[in-house]
């Protein structure tokens, strides 16, 4: 059954690094953006709040074209990533972690944002009472205090991004050993004759990997909160 | 030496107090709603006042017309809460250890194991807070306060959240801490008997002003013994 091809366990290795490289890369922004929106008011919160959530209702394929024309060779960051850095994104697994990131960022956002503002701040008062400096109550009492909603939002957006289909086909297309990830691999299986028992396979995989993802965050956010209320 | 001299609009209520206190404890003493937490809050930092200044030992710690403000961190002045306010991520040792590590202090197990004597907390210290009782979570906070080296010890009403026999097991440290760790303290309180016991001094607060300061005369209701 799991006798997967060569070209197969390159999909699987790719669609792993793909979104282990764009869950790790998204982390400090949506730590950053879920602390902003969650604390601080200021002004064009409205307008973060609805950019960082408009990939989760947007078609795919738009965010992907979006992608496609600002972060492409000949659009204007891609052009000044590529002048500049020499970086190049479109149609590289790097293009698919910026994809999937993307498409993971809101539900990474959501649950950082709602464990910041859940925070009992009078604790945050008390640290600084003891001597620690905003960015020490940060790091010893506001991120370890939220980090059952960051563990969670981790997760969320990991499973995304090894899902993620319609915004990297479209910005990075489909290249085998490139960009072809899980599930553009059993998209271009399932457009070929005989290839529904390597499909299956592919399928199987997923379902694999997405449970292993659930169970995973189980389990991290039962033994943080057993961390914090004893036992 | 601690003088007060603030004011602030808090919504429709105006807190203007003027007040010095030496060493001992003095106890900021008045009804439910008379400003006193808005007033410890003020001397740690954690509130801004509208006008006036704040001192201890000859620092300026707020002057709105120099404007100075030291930030809470750097006050060095110790706080326990009304509800301890232990960090539930960290056990009783980490709560401890915190304010020494936060100010990059070097251990000094001589002063811990002192602090925890005093206290008698020392068979807690692998313990989550979660698994404290009420009397032992406030001598923890009580303890953790200490162990900063604090100029001054601001306690709310730290048994204000206990019941009868708890407080009866807290009262006898704060004495032993008035009269041993020789750091003056301020102790918020309602409960007059709570004040016989402690205080030194009083200054007593109504509405946002100081009624009257002296010494423990100024505490009448003999009659209102809570811990009966």
């Amino acid at each position: 059954m799991f006798n997967l091809s060569p070209d197969e366990w390159t999909a699987v290795e790719l669609s792993l690094r793909i979104a282990v490289v764009a869950t790790a890369c998204a982390l400090p922004f949506g730590i950053a953006i879920g602390w902003l929106l969650a604390r601080k008011d200021f002004w064009g919160k409205t307008v973060l709040d609805g950019l960082v959530f408009l990939p989760l209702v947007l078609p795919p394929v738009v965010t992907g074209y979006l992608l496609l024309i600002s972060f492409g060779r000949r659009g204007p960051i891609g052009q000044f990533l590529y002048e500049y850095f020499g970086i190049v994104l479109s149609f590289r697994w790097t293009g698919a972690a910026l994809s999937c990131g993307v498409m993971g960022f809101p539900l990474l956002v959501r649950p950082v944002r709602l464990a910041f503002e859940a925070i009992d701040r009078r604790l945050e008062d008390a640290a600084a009472t003891l001597g620690a400096n905003a960015m020490l109550v940060f790091l010893t009492v506001t991120l370890p205090l939220a980090l059952p909603g960051v563990i969670v939002g981790v997760v969320l957006c990991f499973a995304r991004a090894l899902g993620e289909f319609g915004a990297t086909i479209t910005f990075v297309s489909n290249i085998p050993g490139e960009t072809q990830t899980i599930s553009a691999a059993i998209y271009t299986l399932t457009q070929v004759p005989g290839g529904d028992a390597a499909a299956g396979r592919l399928v199987l995989i997923a379902i694999a990997l997405a449970f292993a993802a659930l169970v995973a965050s189980e389990w991290l956010s039962r033994r943080a909160a057993i961390r914090f209320h004893g036992g | 030496m601690l003088t007060v001299d603030v004011e602030k609009l808090l919504g429709t209520f105006t807190l203007a107090v003027h007040f010095a206190a030496a060493g001992g404890a003095t106890a900021l003493f008045g009804p439910s709603g008379s400003g006193k937490t808005s007033l410890v809050n003020m001397i740690a930092g954690l509130l801004t006042p509208d006008r006036g200044a704040i001192t201890l030992d000859d620092i300026v710690l707020f002057d709105a017309a120099k404007n100075i403000d030291v930030p809470p961190h750097r006050r060095r002045i110790g706080y326990v809460f009304q509800e301890g306010r232990l960090f539930p991520h960290l056990s009783v040792r980490q709560n401890l250890d915190y304010g020494r590590r936060m100010n990059r202090r070097p251990r000094d197990s001589k002063k811990f194991e002192r602090i925890a004597a005093l206290l008698d907390i020392g068979h807690l210290l692998d313990r989550r807070p979660g698994m404290l009782s009420g009397g032992e979570r406030q001598r923890i906070a009580i303890g953790r306060a200490l162990l900063t080296e604090p100029r001054l010890l601001l306690l709310d009403e730290p048994l204000a959240s206990l019941d009868a026999g708890h407080k009866r097991e807290i009262l006898p440290y704060l004495v032993r801490l008035r009269d041993e760790a020789k750091i003056p303290m301020v102790y918020v309180s309602h409960t007059p008997a709570e004040v016989r016991l402690i205080a030194t001094g009083v200054v007593r607060l109504e509405d946002g002003h100081v009624a009257a300061s002296g010494g423990l005369e100024l505490i009448k209701d003999a009659d209102a013994d809570l811990f009966v």
